[in-house]
């Protein structure tokens, strides 16, 4: 999977999280430390104390203090010292000595960036794996990882890009991804929130009557997730996993076709002026649709609330998300989980402490100090601490929502074929009516074809 | 003779370290360029393999790369001679005419050139958003605006890309026109006047050609210039969007490297820079003359 992108989460993320804020469970980070010895600690690996090791992690909306107090509470833990680098641009900062053979020992990323440095690492095989990690004590409790870690998040395709069962990467911060809209104007207007996509064209119809339009997106980019979560409505999870393993005759069945016809159907939906805004400049006009009701739903994650924070927005706009609508009724609605991922590189120096350093990520400790900055880690019972809109956000599963993960898989890079050029770009021309929704299958078959022979198992 | 031993190994040591220089920093990354096209790797894979020409038979079938070179070409093209008419026309009117207040416009015309990319890419998306943008606020007044027209749409955005390059450029090349014609002697043009040439006739027969070395050296200037520029306007303003409609060559090379293709990032790039310089030595070939003297 190459440039699926999120990265205005990543990118543009200068607007704090501070909105997304946890009820922050008190208690001073340095005074948990219950000093126990990192060999007894850890049960695979015993680092030297001298030993430094090399932490990078992308500066998000989440702000880079959280990383270094929980390098910091590492230190404090283990013993091993961290030289920490975080910034908002962090390939351009690590790449060029990684190009010299000089790697970070752990990199915490998101895949679906622009400069696509984790899509590069997996294709070229230079991750270490980390499976071990699982079966490791998390430094300083007496919880194994793979006990702390929430269900599904290490078997994604995301996790273990391969499909051998190995982790090489591990699940970082969360995010539910669905439709967001405005709850207060379709209050006002007595409207309900569809849970199938016939209510959504009926609702498409009565906002065209009030002279507002149904859907709008940030950028193509945010069809990963919505896609995503697409094919699992329409399909389950058997569908999604031929899909996104661009099996052989995926593209011609029924449930391809029933995707393919929603999409289409959305794109004669959606605010016109949409594709004209559809880029890193200028996304955010097309998010400001939906708090200016010129726009009922977009697709994105709950980092939106921050972003927009400062953006003026229509009297009694109040944020709503919903899951993907079902396809029939009574079909289950999906919600894409977005995460981001920590992983070691093959060339790491340090390997045995990087990997007490992707344990310690999912200690009690790490997991406050980083909620404290609103980055929710995958482990379990976390979301119980919640409140405000992210409560909302986080409790779309506990309302019926089903979770889906996964991406694409995993091809050697093809001159001219990528996924999000092939599967989502073209949607930009689907709304302004350049492409027929039988070129974009076309498109979409030919370069599947290809995937397939390229992919790396 | 020992003297001039001397003097030469004097010389030598003396332009040393620049050559040295030279060779390090832009012949040898130049050769690597082309090196790499043959080779298949990845940005930070150590692994490469040799691929002989098969970088390029991929770029002769993909069809993202044909539209991004003529989407480069179109460019260079028209911005070029829409350019050059401009700041010719400015530069002539600048130097020959008697205008209030002409430095207030020579230096308003050149404010453009030292903005940063970002700067103009952001000025322009304000002025071409759908919705309340400058342009459609002003096209507003005359007609009726429900269906806003789409700047940065699929149709219009190559023409837009070109409006801003152009405002950019503009005051740049205007500077160096007026440079070389406020060298013309007036008294060519007061001898013009005596035998009735009137202003177009004088601007035609006896300030193109007597500038024409400087026009020269610009369009050459004008074929690297639009290829880089065009690539900081597009990823600034457009990132190669609405799917595609604005790629030029050297955003579509950058993103093929984050696409874990550096051999064929690699090709692409030898075959703008085998362009760019085969396109400069066919302008400075058709556009040779004897030079004039005054």
């Amino acid at each position: 999977m190459k440039r699926i992108s999120r990265r205005n989460f990543l990118k543009v993320a200068g607007v704090s999280a501070a909105a997304l804020g946890l009820a922050a469970c008190g208690g001073s980070s340095s005074s948990t430390a219950s000093s126990t010895a990192s060999s007894a600690a850890a049960s695979s690996a015993a680092p030297a104390e001298d030993v430094t090791i090399k932490v990078a992690a992308i500066e998000t909306a989440y702000g880079s203090e959280m990383w270094q107090k929980v390098t910091d509470a590492f230190t404090a833990q283990t013993g091993i010292k961290v030289e920490l680098t975080t910034d908002k641009n962090l390939e351009d900062v690590i790449g060029p000595s990684m190009q010299g053979g000089d790697y970070p020992d752990v990199i915490h990323l998101a895949s679906g960036r622009e400069a696509a440095l984790t899509e590069q690492f997996i294709k070229g095989n230079l991750i270490a794996d980390i499976t071990d990690v699982r079966s490791m004590t998390v430094p300083g409790e007496s919880k194994k990882v793979s006990e702390k870690i929430a269900g599904g998040f290490t078997d994604t395709s995301l996790t273990n890009p391969y499909g051998d069962g190995k982790t090489y990467l591990a699940p970082m911060f969360y995010s539910p991804c669905g439709l967001f809209y405005n709850a207060g104007f379709l209050k006002e207007k007595g409207w309900d929130v569809p849970t199938t996509w016939d209510e959504m064209w009926e609702l498409g119809d009565k906002a065209a009557a009030e002279g507002t339009y149904l859907f709008t997106y940030p950028t193509t980019g945010y069809f990963d997730a919505f896609f995503y979560a697409l094919m699992y409505a329409a399909g389950g999870p058997d569908f999604f996993n031929k899909a996104t393993h661009y099996e052989e005759g995926t593209w011609d069945t029924a449930e391809a076709q029933t995707c393919f016809d929603i999409v289409t159907k959305l794109a004669s939906y959606t605010n016109p002026i949409t594709p004209a805004q559809a880029n890193d400049q200028d996304f955010t006009q097309n998010q400001q649709l939906v708090l200016d009701n010129k726009a009922l739903f977009m697709p994105n994650g709950t980092w939106i609330v921050g972003e927009m924070a400062e953006a003026p927005r229509a009297d009694g706009f109040e944020w709503g998300m919903t899951a993907l609508p079902a396809v029939k009724a009574g079909g289950d609605q999906y919600s894409y989980t977005w995460f981001e991922q920590a992983w070691i590189p093959a060339g790491a120096e340090h390997i045995d402490a990087a990997k007490q350093f992707v344990a310690y990520l999912y200690s009690d400790e790490a997991c406050k100090l980083f909620a404290e900055s609103g980055a929710i880690q995958p482990v379990l019972g976390i979301a119980d601490d919640l409140d405000g809109d992210n409560k909302m956000f986080y409790s779309i599963y506990d309302n019926g929502a089903k979770a889906a993960m996964g991406n694409f898989a995993s091809f050697t890079a093809i001159p001219g074929v990528e996924v999000r050029t092939v599967f989502f770009d073209p949607v930009n021309s689907l709304v302004s009516g350049s492409t027929t929704e039988q070129q974009w299958i076309d498109g979409i078959k030919s370069a599947s074809d290809q995937m397939r022979a390229n992919i790396i198992e | 003779m020992k003297s001039d031993k001397h003097r030469k190994r004097f010389v030598l040591l003396c332009v040393a370290p620049a050559t040295i220089l030279f060779f390090i920093f832009m012949i040898l990354p130049t050769l690597n360029v082309f090196r790499m096209s043959l080779y298949e790797r990845g940005a930070y894979s150590p692994n490469e393999t040799f691929v002989g020409l098969k970088n390029f038979q991929h770029l002769l079938k993909d069809t993202q790369f044909i539209r991004s070179m003529q989407n480069m070409i179109l460019l260079v093209v028209v911005v070029t001679i829409v350019t050059f008419a401009f700041a010719l026309v400015f530069a002539a009117i600048l130097t020959r005419e008697k205008i209030k207040g002409q430095n207030f416009f020579r230096v308003i015309f050149y404010i453009p050139n030292i903005l940063s990319v970002v700067v103009i890419s952001g000025i322009f998306s304000a002025i071409y958003k759908p919705e309340n943008g400058m342009l459609n606020s002003i096209i507003g007044l005359f007609r009726d605006m429900t269906d806003p027209i789409l700047w940065k749409g699929e149709k219009l955005v190559i023409p837009s890309i070109i409006i801003a390059m152009v405002w950019q450029a503009v005051g740049y090349y205007m500077v160096m026109y007026m440079a070389s014609m406020s060298s013309v002697p007036a008294s060519l043009y007061e001898s013009a006047n005596l035998d009735g040439a009137g202003r177009l006739t004088q601007f035609f027969q006896i300030t193109i050609p007597l500038i024409w070395t400087n026009i020269r050296t610009t369009l050459t200037f004008f074929i690297i210039s639009t290829i880089n520029m065009a690539f900081l306007f597009v990823k600034a303003m457009t990132s190669g969007g609405p799917n595609g409609a604005s790629d030029v060559a050297l955003n579509y090379m950058y993103s093929q490297k984050d696409a874990g293709l550096y051999g064929y990032s690699m090709a692409i790039g030898v075959v703008i820079f085998l362009f760019s310089f085969a396109l400069s030595a066919c302008v400075n070939k058709a556009t040779s003359r004897d030079p004039l003297e005054f």
